[in-house]
């Protein structure tokens, strides 16, 4: 990851439409990209893409392996295990995608301050952000659910307060070079204020190395998701969700299909988001620009 | 080297006190009443304002965290609030079986990642290196609670090679330890083998295109030298590294790890404890464990200093 730190005013408008093409021809990137799509796809439109209702009970079918009616078979109360895959994606889509948001904003903000101010809130700030760097991210993300009581919205919390210091960790590393850059000083000699160069000078030269970063992140925060569901502490009964479908799953060892499919749906999900991370990395490397 | 132990033993006074403050808000900032854990909801006002008291829940907030510092400082984790037991002993019972898991895995990583990512290395662009790099992908997208739901299904249920779930211990059953402690160790061991073999294999490409290497060569040594002697020394200062960052995430999967196989360690400790709001337990348990993680990267920090002497100690 290599910081582009150059005054966005200079650059050209059309390096993101490059980086777009640059991730279109990567070829991991884009299979990564497709496996995302069809994910976000299927999550955004659940309601339509699902063959069954999610919740829909089939008391003739309890247990039914795979077969052409339930294509990947059935649960212990005979729902359908594709309509529970389909529809719990778009529980880990959300969560996923609001936890990253929401580190992202925080992160970004704490690292900003940080590093531009510097002195003795960079100190503090960096010493707390040091302090949860050395919990393992799911123990910190089970402490916090302990506190805040096990649900969905609390889980999202804990994925975004777990991820909050890589970001800024990240940010302030980058802001700390940049701040000395000419275009920074120029912009305050010719009097912007510190918010203003921080927002509209500082903050778009670090954005490139944060997407990625936030790309990377995304799979990790999947899984941590799916692991705090599993151990009941995330997405509670009936809502569906992957790592729930799992631990029911663990109950009917017999009903393999019960286990393998919302785990190959973590899997591949996980899969595709750190191929598509690491295309845009590549896409965004500066070093490996066209 | 101790002057070296001695800064980075400073480094981490701060990040013990962060830690310490945020183990010991989980209880301070639970919601309801903290007695209602010990007492149920059908204590009187009066019995209340007794534990409240008992508890030191009456005292400043500097005060508690001071006293609880104190006696966490000196192994007294306090009791737990369902059991009564004190901490200190079910952490003492429970240490192991997670230090067992997480040792046996970072061997198994090592033992498997680092020649596989030898050879990927020396085979560049075989189908062993593409066979290794999907492993490697592969592996870090794969939950530990699938995986092991994986080889559940495949060797205890289908071939019924090993048992399920369970645990025995080491020195009283270490036949039945063994067995027990396979597939749980293959689960954690199997997602940090791909990130070693994965690190292993990039930097052994760099080392071997260099000068170093070509000299060593024109010199007439045998590959397996170059390769074991000149060229893996160098290569290890960043697979270490990617061994000591991942610890955090090896503990991680022992958590969910523990709880398929129905371990008693640490990590079921947390879990239990959550559930049952038996926070004394919980705080022990993530104290032990975040200075567990603390102390294996100041171990990596110290491998690099004997495995490179470029770095000053």
């Amino acid at each position: 990851m290599t910081a582009v730190a150059r005054d966005p005013d200079q650059a050209s408008d059309g390096t993101l439409i490059r980086a777009g093409r640059r991730l279109l021809r990567h070829r991991l990137g884009r299979i990564g990209l497709a496996i995302s799509f069809i994910v976000c796809f299927a999550a955004a439109f659940a309601p339509w893409v699902a063959p069954f209702d999610p919740a829909g009970i089939d008391y003739d079918a309890i247990l039914s392996s795979p077969n052409p009616k339930y294509w990947l078979g059935t649960d212990e109360i005979g729902r359908d295990i594709l309509s529970r895959v389909i529809a719990g994606a778009r529980v880990s889509i959300q969560i996923v995608i609001l936890a990253i948001v929401l580190a992202f904003v925080a992160g970004t903000l704490i690292g900003l301050t940080s590093g531009y101010f510097g002195g003795v809130v960079d100190d503090v700030v960096m010493r707390i952000m040091d302090g949860l760097l050395a919990f393992p991210i799911l123990v910190l993300a089970l402490a916090i659910v302990a506190v805040l009581g096990p649900d969905l919205l609390n889980a999202m919390i804990a994925i975004a307060i777990v991820n909050v210091p890589g970001f800024a960790r990240l940010v302030r590393a980058q802001v700390l070079s940049i701040r000395e850059l000419d275009f920074v000083q120029a912009a305050r000699a010719l009097g912007a204020n510190d918010w203003r160069i921080m927002l509209r000078h500082v903050f778009p030269s670090v954005l490139g190395n944060v997407i990625v970063y936030a790309s990377l992140r995304a799979s990790t925060a999947l899984i941590t998701e799916s692991s705090l569901s599993f151990l009941g502490l995330g997405a509670q009964p009936p809502v569906p969700s992957w790592g729930g479908m799992l631990s029911t799953g663990m109950q009917y060892w017999d009903a393999w299909w019960m286990s393998v499919f919302p785990g190959a749906a973590i899997f591949l999900t996980a899969l595709g988001l750190n191929f598509l991370g690491d295309g845009t990395r590549d896409a965004l490397d500066s070093r490996l620009q066209d | 080297m101790h002057h070296f132990i001695i800064r980075r033993l400073i480094h981490l006074v701060p990040v013990l006190f962060v830690v310490s403050i945020v183990i010991f808000s989980i209880t301070l900032l639970l919601p309801g009443d903290p007695t209602l854990a010990v007492l149920g909801d059908q204590a009187s006002q009066a019995e209340r304002l007794a534990m409240r008291t008992k508890m030191g829940l009456d005292r400043p907030i500097l005060l508690q965290y001071v006293t609880w510092l104190g006696s966490a400082l000196t192994g007294d984790f306090g009791r737990s609030l369902r059991t009564q037991e004190p901490v200190a002993e079910m952490l003492a019972a429970r240490v192991p079986v997670t230090l067992q898991l997480t040792l046996g895995a970072i061997l198994l990583a090592v033992v498997v990642g680092v020649p596989l990512g030898i050879l990927a290395a020396l085979r560049r662009n075989s189908w062993v290196d593409v066979l290794c790099s999907a492993t490697a992908m592969s592996g870090v997208a794969m939950p530990y609670f699938w995986t092991a739901m994986l080889l559940i299904i495949l060797f205890s249920l289908t071939l019924r090679w090993l048992p399920p779930s369970g645990y025995a211990p080491l020195l009283s059953a270490p036949v039945e330890n063994l067995k027990l402690m396979i597939l749980p160790t293959l689960t954690v061991g199997m997602a940090m083998s791909a990130l070693v073999m994965r690190q292993t294999r990039t930097a052994m490409l760099q080392i071997l295109s260099q000068d170093f290497i070509r000299t060593a060569r024109a010199k007439g040594v045998s590959e397996t030298r170059v390769v074991l002697r000149h060229a893996l020394r160098n290569a290890l200062i960043p697979v270490i590294t990617v061994i000591g960052l991942q610890t955090g995430a090896l503990v991680g999967g022992a958590v969910v790890t523990e709880t398929v196989f129905g371990m008693p360690g640490l990590g079921r400790m947390v879990v239990e404890g959550i559930f049952e709001r038996d926070f004394a337990a919980v705080q022990g348990a993530i104290l032990v464990i975040v200075i567990g993680v603390l102390a294996v990267n100041l171990l990596t920090d110290l491998c690099y200093a004997v495995l490179d002497r470029r770095i000053k100690l």
